[in-house]
């Protein structure tokens, strides 16, 4: 018998490590690839400002680096601990791109990160370089091989199930490794840690500027996070749409909740909602503002698709959910006999297996064998709604994050525009706009992975293996135990790590130029007027 | 041999490299972090030996993480088993080793006394804890662990946690993991480091070699007197990858013994383990710890080489339901998947065994106290 207590303790515990996890991920991923380039500059130009400012970002890169490191590992212990059954099931495929990670990319990530930080004295410019380079390449690999593995759980492809070993087997690497939803999501996840680079970067130097500090180191690396951010929030926006696209394709019950589409409608009517607060009980907007005709060529890119609502997505799960029943009372019947019989009825129905796992839970006993005609009709339509994620967290963390994409396409135009022309001190408001901002991409993040995987729900593994039955059979006070520890030692570390960021940048770079007292100690500007011989800059003090 | 018995073996093989891996280079790094307030007596002496592992422990620790990920893929089955059914043991193992890389980067960053002792027990914490459950999972695992499995592969358990803590076997195995662990980080504590670093690391790893050795051979003795597992009849090496419809699994006393009577050249094994130690020890006496170092890796490979040679096809046997214990043969990945797996391993170990080697070429040469304490951005 499966436990829900327990099942509801290791999901919160898996959501809340992995958001936590997430935190410092992104930043990572952006930082490694702006010091890469930062570098290349001193390499190139063989100005010592360019390496204060690898260093100087080095510094926090590294506060943020290592919690994210250790986080990191949680991580894969959970699958094991908490999510024993899924190990059981997946481990074939999805455990694969979790050690080619290691081979190929963390071993590189982390062995180089080492000669980043004190090989300076030691290697030569260009060997340093290229180390910074490795340990970018390493880390964005990292994230190619785990968003490889995270879609093989919303689109399990190039796997299928064996009866014989009850699990998935690993059919065809390139499927695997090709699979459009990883993808798309690794070249989307990491331009979205590029624009938690960039914004942390510029919003920092922002800070610096508007209290005259640092002027000239401020002012570069604001002008090379601004373009960096305004190419990576374009791309992160284009790749969003390719993603809302995929989700159609093979995911339409997590596509319908995030764009709260209760009913089918005849294309191309969809209406896109604007606004809404959708109710999951009753399968309704309480209230909503929406624009017809705009939802079929936004997601499907033509008039003629008809964008399937809850209503029927429920009804095309319920014919699942009975032959999933026969396809898992066939299979138990296969496991203890290996009768040829029983193996031909599961092959009837197998590719609804996943559907009557999601039954068991509702089933006597949790036994499907126990299911009676009296029953059965109740049983399927509460598995039936089980197939439609909540709808209010969906459609929300969803907007919220496209919301907040644009937000950062336009800070960063503005952003890079002003830097160009060098009038960023004239825009104090813009500069504080870009200091609050650092945290809001790591926010759309969050609320970004809430969409992919609250969307994926109620699967693990999507239509075949649900998260009911993926948990370890353990005792609630092992959660309990568990749980406590991780809001323990996660508070302490994120009070340590926010405590050392704010010290470390407001200290500011170590300062390796005299400042020249009068003439604003600026970059050129790229077009626009000149700034240095602009009376107005001239005649402000800048001590 | 049919092709996918070749790969359940080789990557049998694999996996006791990497758990050798695992040991002799995370365990170095944590036999520093528990020496660290033995060694280190002042703030300066302690970043000098952090400033020692600081370039490396990072890429060391990677080791683990693959280990991890080739569980997971080469013995799915082990893995969802192994890391259940020791949930306490492992969420503390975890809890320890997240405390760590946290304690590297933000130990030196503020100048108060309070914040670097918390940090330097973190280190303790995080250098003992691990390491004594390493050796503890070992030595639960030679005596079997209480769990089976449902029809649909769902392991469940059958003991309560606090007995894989507290038996003096597995606390003994764990011991003898730590008193590796501390001998090895000792050993680098002297390749890198001078004067009283060099001094005390020295005396605390010359004594845990000794220690080892002789836990070693209790060890091996004890092993004679506890149940082991065996087929009841030769199993067949390629059988389908499920502990359900296994054949028969016997409990017999002095069973592990049974591959060292067939293949007596396993003897080498244990033998290699205990001459290591031993010339390991001696070899720090006399002042070589890069030959002492070597040494330390030569005995962790004979350690966990006899405890893999003992058990063999076993992984992980079950005391209460012994037919669905885990081997080689019935918790392997898909032949499928161990071939690509394999190609992966070919490919990347090599590179990774060169650029860790190149890493410690740039970074080699004694550490000198006066400079770690004038360099601000050192550990």
């Amino acid at each position: 018998m499966i436990n829900p207590t327990v099942v509801d303790l290791s999901r919160l515990q898996f959501a809340l490590t992995a958001l936590y996890h997430f935190l410092f991920v992104p930043l990572t991923l952006g930082m490694t690839f702006i010091l890469a380039a930062m570098e290349t500059v001193y390499v190139i130009t063989g100005k010592q400002i360019y390496k204060d400012m690898t260093q100087f970002w080095g510094k926090l890169f590294g506060i943020n680096f290592a919690i994210g490191v250790a986080t990191g590992l949680t991580m894969e212990f959970e699958f094991g601990t908490n999510w024993s059954m899924y190990s059981h099931f997946v481990g074939d495929v999805f455990g694969t791109p979790l050690a080619i990670e290691g081979l190929m990319a963390f071993f590189m990530e982390s062995t180089f990160v080492g000669l980043m930080f004190f090989g300076w004295g030691r290697l030569s410019r260009g060997a340093h370089l290229a180390v910074t380079f490795l340990v970018a390449l390493g880390s964005n690999l990292s994230a190619l091989w785990i968003l490889i593995a995270n879609g093989f759980m919303q689109d399990p492809v190039g796997a299928s199930f064996d009866p014989k070993t009850m699990r998935m087997q690993f059919r065809s690497f390139g499927a695997l490794v090709f699979s459009p939803d990883a993808q798309a999501k690794f070249v989307h996840t990491t331009l979205a840690g590029f624009v938690t680079g960039a914004m942390f970067v510029m919003g920092v130097s922002a800070y610096y500027l508007l209290r005259k500090q640092h002027r000239e180191f401020a002012a570069r690396s604001f002008r090379m996070a601004a373009l960096f951010g305004i190419i990576s929030s374009l791309a992160v926006v284009t790749l969003g749409d390719a993603l809302g696209r995929l989700d159609f394709l093979v995911q339409p019950t997590k596509l319908a909740a995030m764009e709260g589409i209760w009913h089918t409608s005849k294309p191309p009517y969809a209406p896109w909602k604007i606004f809404a607060i959708p109710d999951d009980k009753t399968q309704k907007d309480l209230f909503n503002v929406s624009i017809p005709y705009v939802l079929t060529p936004l997601v499907a890119h033509d008039f003629t698709s008809p964008i399937p609502g809850v209503d029927a997505l429920e009804h095309s799960a319920r014919a699942k959910v009975i032959k999933g029943i026969k396809a898992v009372v066939a299979l138990k019947a296969y496991g203890a006999t290996r009768n040829p019989a029983a193996l031909a009825a599961f092959r009837a129905n197998e590719s609804d297996m996943g559907y009557g796992f999601l039954a068991q839970r509702y089933a006597p006993d949790q036994d499907l064998s126990k299911i009676t005609v009296q029953n059965l009709p109740s049983i399927v339509q509460k598995a039936a709604r089980d197939t439609i994620p909540n709808v209010f967290v969906e459609f929300w963390s969803f907007r919220l994050m496209v919301l907040l994409g644009f937000v950062f396409v336009v800070v960063f135009a503005f952003c890079a525009y002003y830097s160009l022309r060098n009038e960023l001190e004239k825009h104090p408001l813009l500069l504080k706009a870009a200091a609050w901002a650092i945290p809001l991409p790591v926010l759309a993040c969050e609320f970004g992975w809430i969409t992919a995987e609250n969307g994926r729900q109620p699967w693990t593994v999507f239509g075949w293996l649900p998260t009911f039955q993926s948990a370890s059979s353990h005792d609630v006070g092992y959660m309990v135990f568990s749980l406590v520890g991780f809001a323990f030692l996660y508070s302490l570390f994120i009070a340590a790590e926010l405590y050392l960021m704010f010290k470390f940048a407001r200290l500011g770079p170590v300062q390796h130029i005299t400042p020249t007292s009068h003439a604003p100690a600026f970059v050129q500007p790229v077009f626009g007027q000149p700034g240095f011989t602009d009376k107005s800059w001239a005649n402000k003090s800048w001590q | 041999m049919e092709l996918y018995v070749a790969l359940k073996v080789t990557w049998a093989l694999l996996l006791g490299i990497l758990l050798t891996g695992i040991a002799i280079m995370v365990g170095m790094d944590m036999g520093v972090g528990t020496l660290l307030r033995f060694v280190g007596r002042s703030d300066g002496e302690r970043r000098t030996a952090l400033a020692i592992i600081g370039p490396h422990w990072d890429g060391n620790q990677v080791w683990f993480i693959l280990g991890g990920g080739t569980i997971f893929a080469a013995f799915p089955t082990l893995y969802a088993t192994s890391f259940s059914t020791f949930y306490i043991v492992m969420i503390l193992l975890l809890f320890s080793m997240i405390m760590r890389p946290v304690a590297f980067e933000y130990r030196s960053k503020v100048d108060a006394s309070r914040w670097r002792e918390a940090w330097d027990w973190a280190f303790l914490i995080s250098g003992a804890l691990p390491m004594t459950i390493y050796g503890a999972a070992f030595g639960n695992v030679l005596q079997g662990v209480g769990f089976h499995f449902g029809w649909d592969g769902q392991y469940y358990q059958n003991e309560s946690f606090i007995w894989y803590l507290a038996n003096p076997f597995a606390l003994m195995c764990g011991i003898l993991s730590l008193s590796l662990a501390i001998y090895q980080g000792g050993a680098m504590l002297m390749i890198r480091g001078e004067g009283v670093i060099a001094e005390r690391a020295r005396r605390y790893a010359i004594c845990s070699g000794a220690v080892a050795a002789i836990l070693f051979v209790a060890g091996g003795i004890w092993v004679q007197f506890i149940k082991g597992f065996m087929f009841a009849q030769p199993a067949d090496p390629g059988m389908a990858a499920t502990p359900l419809n296994g054949p028969l699994v016997l409990m017999r006393t002095g069973a592990w013994m049974n591959n060292f009577h067939i293949y007596p050249l396993l003897w080498l094994l244990p033998a290699l383990g205990l001459v290591s130690m031993i010339t390991g020890s001696l070899s720090l006496i006399a002042r070589k710890p890069i030959l002492g170092w070597w040494l330390g890796a030569t005995a962790w490979i004979g350690t966990i080489f006899t405890a893999g040679g003992a058990m063999f096809p076993f992984l992980m046997p079950s005391s209460t339901a012994p037919s669905e214990s885990l081997t080689v043969w019935n918790a392997s990945g898909s032949e499928y998947n161990l071939g690509w797996m394999l190609v992966f391993a070919v490919a990347f170990i090599p590179a990774i065994l060169s650029y860790t080697t190149w890493a410690f070429r740039v970074m080699r040469g004694k550490v000198h106290t006066e400079i770690v304490i004038a360099d601000e951005h050192s550990y």
